[in-house]
């Protein structure tokens, strides 16, 4: 998978978890909390998400990778490999 | 096996439903089963005359418009991904705090509340602002919080006492499983809940939600057992194995989530040992029974409220300077009322005027009733709920086309809940885990309760004892 298509696979979760949030907006580089409707339970989510839809896991020492778009796309697309 | 599963939940109430969901959303093989026919629990339906009724449904709280962040409501309706917009919510018009010398309106709008407390008590504005800042504070739902009783850290800002009883009323009658006071962690949810966010009602009711979360439930294949009575939870060398229904079946688990109440959960604990013997000793002590049930009157009207004037959705009535929020001696107490008009939201889609009473009541005393000493006094019930409304309005009496009653003794039939308790017992288990491993408490005696907070202590649950391992 490119990082364009992570990127994709992230955006898709966050659109299934932030029902009500606008994803098409999110700017890359600032911490996803800030901009979007999401807590430290979100956050579970979308690694659960990541494990049962790719088949992806994240140990928890590694959650703070995820904080913002960037991050989670340079974090994950080996993981997609 | 197919009796094996990862988690089962006990009751398809509020709680049980939410917590189902999140399971089995992220893979778990979960079973919820439900000893009556329907789901709901507390908060169900029923019909008569060809009429819907909601059970446990004046309004539900938390209302915060959509897109409102890291609130109940919208935490839970993310957690379960439900749109907001599919509750379709109307929003209370206002309510009344109406005791003989003052009377309170609030709605969702905080500034009104503030507005009335400066027009009456102008003495204790400075007090209320400040406990109110120190509410907002509170992190009233850390699951480590301590209990200690609200009415003493309320004194420590307001010294007016009738101001106080005033302010309590409503969190009391809508959520304390205490007689006359409350844990400070409820007081500050409910306080949240009411004051500074609000009543609401999602279109259609209660079946709305609860379709919303059947459908859910459907979408991330949880099993669901009706008529399933869980007569056994077993335990062996002080872990949870499973649960034995009444039919007879036997369901496996290493989790099982209860939702049934504190003291009913441990009184079904067993030994797998001691399954067949006749009587089971359980050398736990009983956690406490709540005291708190009540009794309600459903009037249906050939007009709407709107048409005798009348605009405030829910009315806490009480005759005297001092609220007695108790388990009343009698079969139920008249002196304090609550009065819901589900007609008075933003948009009334019901076809006729509706209004429902609500007085404290007593379980042990409507339970020794013979039937029809028993039908005698729901008629009683039903002549004082009339006699309310007519002190603080006028008389409905001619208007009324059909009316229902129901008491303590239908709850604990339809629920289980022991006495017919509403808002459980005061031995709540915050972080929800038993003594025995692998059984834990949803619902009402995990500590949230109330339509939203009970669907948020079943997905708190979930994510805390069966999703973060
Ligand atoms: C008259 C009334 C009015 C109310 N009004 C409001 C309101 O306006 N707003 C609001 O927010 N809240 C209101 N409530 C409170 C709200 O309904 C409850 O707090 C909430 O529904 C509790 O949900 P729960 O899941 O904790 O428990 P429950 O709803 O009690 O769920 C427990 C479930 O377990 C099942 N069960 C029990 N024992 C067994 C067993 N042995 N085996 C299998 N299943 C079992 C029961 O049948 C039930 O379905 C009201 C309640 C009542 C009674």
């Amino acid at each position: 998978m490119t990082a364009q298509e992570v990127r994709q696979v992230v955006v898709d979760i966050i659109a299934d978890i932030a029902i009500d949030d606008d994803v098409t907006t999110i700017d890359d580089a600032t911490p996803l909390r800030e901009q979007l409707d999401l807590d430290s339970m979100d956050f579970l989510d979308i690694v659960m998400e990541l494990k049962k839809r790719h088949k992806v896991e994240v140990p928890q020492e590694d959650y703070p990778e995820l904080a913002t778009m960037s991050g989670c796309v340079q974090y994950l697309t080996p993981k997609f490999q | 096996m197919d009796n094996k599963y990862d988690v089962i939940v006990i009751g398809a109430g509020m709680s049980g439903l939410a917590a189902g969901i999140r399971l089995a959303m992220f893979g778990k093989k979960v079973c919820i089963v439900e000893k009556h026919i329907i789901t709901g629990g507390l908060n169900s339906y029923y019909t008569r005359s060809k009429r819907d009724f909601d059970v446990g449904l004046h309004a539900m709280t938390n209302f915060v418009e959509k897109g409102t962040r890291k609130r109940p409501l919208t935490k839970l309706l993310k957690q379960l991904r439900i749109p907001y917009d599919s509750l379709e919510l109307e929003q209370q018009k206002n309510s009344l705090i109406h005791f003989p010398d003052f009377k309170l309106k609030f709605n969702n709008d905080f500034e009104l509340l503030l507005s009335q407390i400066s027009e009456y008590f102008p003495h204790e504005v400075d007090g209320f602002n400040k406990f109110v800042e120190y509410i907002n504070e509170y992190n009233e739902v850390a699951l480590d919080n301590k209990t200690f009783m609200a009415k003493d850290v309320a004194r420590k800002f307001l010294k007016d006492e009738y101001l106080i009883e005033m302010i309590f009323c409503p969190l009391l009658i809508y959520g304390s499983a205490w007689e006359d006071d409350m844990d400070f962690s409820q007081f500050v949810i409910m306080f949240k809940s009411i004051y500074l966010e609000g009543f609401c009602r999602p279109k259609g009711g209660v079946r709305t939600i609860i379709n919303l979360l059947l459908n859910k439930l459907e979408e991330s294949g949880c099993e669901l057992k009706f008529r399933s009575e869980v007569k056994n939870i077993i335990k062996k060398d002080g872990k949870v194995k499973g649960v034995v229904l009444k039919k007879g079946d036997i369901l496996y688990a290493d989790k099982v989530i209860s939702s049934m109440g504190h003291p009913e959960t441990i009184k079904v604990l067993c030994e797998e040992d001691d399954l067949d013997k006749e009587t089971q000793n359980n050398d736990q002590r009983m956690p406490k029974v709540g005291p708190l049930s009540f009794c309600e009157s459903i009037v249906c009207l050939d007009m709407k409220p709107s048409q005798f004037g009348i605009d405030d959705t829910i009315v806490f009535y009480n005759n005297s300077s001092q609220y007695h929020y108790q388990k009343p001696k009698d079969l139920y107490d008249n002196r304090s009322a609550v009065v819901c008009f589900p007609n008075n939201f933003t948009n009334d889609d019901l076809e006729e005027g509706i209004a429902r009473v609500t007085f404290m009541a007593n379980y042990n005393k409507w339970h020794e009733l013979e039937k029809p000493l028993y039908k005698e006094h729901k008629s009683k019930v039903l002549c004082d709920s009339l006699e309310i409304i007519q002190s603080i309005y006028e008389d409905f009496s001619p208007q009324v086309t059909f009316s229902d009653v129901f008491t303590p003794t239908t709850i604990k039939k339809y629920t289980g809940h022991f006495d017919g308790t509403v808002y459980g017992s005061t031995d709540k288990l915050r972080d929800g885990k038993t003594k025995t491993e692998g059984l834990f408490l949803c619902g009402t005696d995990q500590g949230f309760l109330g339509i939203v907070g009970s669907m948020l202590s079943g997905i708190s649950m979930a994510n805390l004892h069966g999703l973060m391992e």
